[in-house]
């Protein structure tokens, strides 16, 4: 344990409260309000971009402040690095004006990640809600790179509405392999929709879990996670093969500014992604 | 065998002071300052608070006349050292933007070296919890820790026990067990006023041994151990600690909690006085000509509305939630994070509340009809 | 080909299900097949069946009048098309339409309704299974009530 974190200070290299300069190669819409960035790090502090699927990095915008940030890219790709955000607040409106070229600040990356070593050569079940796909990508992407070390590969998703699906052709793509199941469905829709309707567990009707090989990884709205953890535990899949990642305010992402508390977890140092037993206590209580 | 005692009179601690300053440091004490003992810079013994004393209950705190000279006869005030060690606001970083996009500048932060001179029992205890949570294993805060390795720290034993006490509760104090350079107890009795120096470190030898003092008698050392034996037969509060994270952990949903949000205003009085409360929030701030900008941290607390914001909500709304975070954290999750309570027992969260909400009875009114 | 208790039995719904009871709604199952596009039922029409879904999805429509139609469900293999038949008037609260070719089996409420006024312990053994598919329906409708994905 000691050598990890000595090892994790030791990557951090810089101050970590400091931002890195990180420059926009790329800015492209995934949605009316979501956009992904493809950033690089701005050469004279150039620094591998290296990171655990499931692990966020802290954005900046100038002069307007940071933000904490799902990696969305493949883990094996260290040149550069996506974002995939979603518009809501200043900081993220503040970086959706970004263009090509222009600089963002960047500090990273931190947090657990998806527990892709020990789940190998056991059956996985993605379960992604809204944003929640992007942070689950480079899981997917690392699960079909070595795509032979783990069994039966779901993936559900659910989304607001037909427009609001993330990486709808990657989507597709992933149906069209014929080692992986992808179910997707939407909350409302009108006529021109031909798939599912239905929240996010509806979908897990389609598919048989093995409650004894399955490892499922869920991310999503709070609440969404809450019922899909209740229906995977109906399939009597144990709490110990459940991961979620949660989301809490974040200022500092190194356990100094309290914001992020989670019970007796730091969500940006001992989370984003947590194993469901380690929550199960807690996941109910109103308000923690 | 016990360590050898010295002994020195007021003009003894005002050579301590003058060594301090001649090594550099700034000295911090008590001064009475706008109706309460606050820590300030001070340059000399008469800048401390002689003869004047505090009385404290919940919702109350008052400076009282002593009938004696003493120079520590206060308990604690609305300050602790948490506002040297980790100050309000803190810049942590500034940024120009340029042709390259910007460029950020680390802040040096303080380069002073402190030297802490009335440090009680209770406030060393916040001061080695607060290094467990800016050194947390994984990351250090450069800020906290640079003015933190070089603090001179002098204890002194707190010989009464204010109105709102309970640190023997919290097995911090009243007598200062550790982490000092110097410690101080006062007596003050027939046979006169002097100090109990004790040196608990090389850096404290180093500056005790500029000092004129005797060694002290073995009267003299019982007369100080008696009057801190009076601090703690005389704790104004107290609390039942047994169990106490479990208890809080299975009463998430306790009645009590609604009843103590209908009188907390979540004015965070409580977050603010207390010696270990750490959150902290970021501000960015540009200037008018938007190409300079610069990163402040600033304390905040738990019981603002906008603590547990998210882009997609809140988590905290209610005042109720707000009230059980905060304790919950200081009694009970604090033990998870960092291996100890997050409470020393000073009692400043209750002589600061304006509507006198005392942990101390709130916890007593969980557990009375706790869940096991 | 499957004759039609083997159907039955091996539809998630009527998962071990009592073998006597099995025969008695045997009884009452017709096999349907419905194209593409087709509409299975219409609202304010007397709902006489309900259907178990073999292949093939519906989905169920609601007209909001002035708020356009509204497509607030899909139901695919395995899943339940349909509890008006228990639920007296007897009438359709939606209409259902085909999205694909939809392999399903019938059954009849009225011919149900009976056996299980018969059998009361049928009856509750249906009730118990249909309430489970009421309640998770609510509790969808209440997930897509909270707009969870949409910002606050």
């Amino acid at each position: 344990m000691e050598k990890i974190l000595e090892k994790r200070i030791d990557t951090m290299q810089l101050d970590p409260m400091i931002p890195l300069r990180a420059k926009v190669k790329k800015i492209f819409w995934e949605t009316e309000d979501v956009f992904t960035f493809e950033l690089v790090y701005d050469e004279e502090n150039r620094r591998d971009f290296s990171f655990k699927p499931g692990q966020f990095n802290m954005l900046y915008s100038f002069g307007v402040g940071e933000s904490a940030i799902s990696i969305s890219s493949d883990s094996d790709k260290h040149g550069s690095v996506l974002h995939t955000i979603h518009k809501v607040g200043y900081v993220t409106s503040a970086l959706s004006k970004l263009k090509k070229g222009d600089i963002v600040g960047l500090r990273g990356p931190f947090g657990s990640s998806w527990p892709l070593d020990i789940t190998k050569g056991r059956d996985v079940c993605i379960i992604a809600g809204g944003l929640g796909l992007p942070p689950l990508r480079p899981a997917i992407y690392h699960i079909f790179k070595h795509r032979k070390q783990y069994g039966k590969v779901t993936i559900l998703y659910g989304a607001r509405s037909p427009r609001d699906i993330m990486f709808p052709v990657e989507l597709e793509a992933w149906k069209k392999k014929h080692d992986v199941q992808v179910e997707v469905t939407v909350d409302r829709a009108d006529s021109t929709w031909r798939g599912h309707i239905g929240v996010v567990t509806t979908l897990l009707s389609y598919t048989e879990l093995d409650p004894e090989k399955t490892t499922a990884m869920i991310c999503g709205p709070e609440i969404m996670m809450k019922y899909t953890v209740d229906e995977l535990m109906k399939n009597n899949i144990s709490d110990k093969n459940i991961y979620v990642s949660l989301e809490r305010n974040m200022k500092c992402a190194l356990g100094f500014c309290g914001h992020c508390q989670y019970g007796p977890s730091f969500v940006c140092k001992d989370g984003p992604v947590f194993s469901f037993s380690n929550v199960t206590d807690i996941f109910e209580i109103r308000e923690l | 065998m016990a360590n050898e005692m010295k002994k020195i009179d007021k003009n003894g601690l005002g050579s301590i002071i003058s060594a301090l300053l001649e090594k550099g440091y700034k000295v911090i004490g008590p001064v009475l300052n706008g109706g309460a003992i606050i820590y300030d810079e001070i340059t000399g013994v008469n800048d401390l608070p002689e003869g004047w004393g505090d009385k404290q209950e919940a919702a109350t705190y008052r400076v009282v006349k002593r009938s004696d000279k003493a120079l520590f006869g206060y308990v604690v005030g609305p300050h602790s050292w948490k506002k040297f060690l980790y100050p309000q606001k803190t810049k942590l970083w500034e940024a120009e933007k340029n042709n390259k996009g910007f460029d950020i500048k680390p802040s040096n932060g303080t380069a002073v070296k402190y030297a802490f001179l009335g440090v009680r029992s209770c406030e060393l205890n916040a001061i080695q919890i607060q290094d467990r949570v800016f050194n947390n294993g994984m990351f250090a805060d450069t800020f906290y820790n640079k003015i933190r390795k070089e603090i001179f720290t002098i204890a002194v034993n707190c010989t009464q026990a204010g109105g709102t006490c309970f640190c023997v509760s919290m097995d911090t104090g009243p007598k200062a067990k550790g982490g000092y350079d110097l410690a101080l107890t006062e007596v003050i009795n027939e046979s006169g006023h002097y100090f109990i120096l004790d040196e608990g470190s090389e850096k404290g030898r180093e500056i005790s041994s500029k000092v004129l003092s005797s060694e002290a008698s073995q009267d003299e050392i019982s007369a100080a151990d008696k009057a801190v034996k009076n601090a703690e037969d005389n704790m104004g509060r107290k609390m039942n600690t047994d169990g106490i994270k479990e208890m809080l952990y299975n009463n998430h949903d306790h009645p009590a909690w609604a009843l103590i949000a209908a009188r907390c205003l979540s004015c965070a009085n409580c977050t603010m006085v207390c010696p270990t409360c750490f959150c902290a929030n970021v501000d960015d701030t540009t200037d008018l000509t938007g190409s300079h900008t610069e990163r402040w941290r600033r304390w905040d607390s738990c019981f603002a509305l906008d603590y547990s914001k998210v882009a997609g909500g809140n988590f905290r709304t209610s005042i109720k939630a707000r009230y059980r975070q905060w304790m919950t954290h200081k009694l009970a999750s604090w033990i998870d994070q960092f291996g100890s309570s997050g409470c020393v027992g000073c009692g400043r969260c209750i002589s600061w509340c304006p509507v006198g909400i005392d942990i101390t009875k709130e916890v007593e009114l969980i557990r009375e009809t706790a869940k096991a | 080909m499957e004759d039609l208790s083997g159907i039955l039995k091996n539809h998630p719904f009527l998962k071990d299900l009592d073998e006597n009871y099995l025969q008695q709604i045997t009884s009452c199952a017709s096999n349907v097949v419905f194209k593409e596009n087709d509409i299975i039922f219409k609202e304010g029409d007397e709902a006489k069946s309900f259907y178990l879904i073999r292949s093939g999805k519906v989905a169920l429509e609601l007209n909001g009048r002035e708020k356009g139609n509204v497509r607030i469900l899909t139901i695919g293999s395995g899943q339940i098309l349909g509890w008006s038949w228990i639920v007296s008037p007897y009438k359709w609260h939606f209409e259902a339409h085909a999205l694909e070719d939809v392999n399903a089996i019938a059954l009849d409420g009225k011919c149900l309704r009976e056996k299980c006024e018969e059998d009361p312990k049928m009856g509750y053994e249906m009730i118990k299974r249909f309430t489970q598919i009421l309640e998770q329906r609510l509790r969808s409708t209440r997930m897509q009530l909270l707009d969870v994905y949409g910002k606050s």
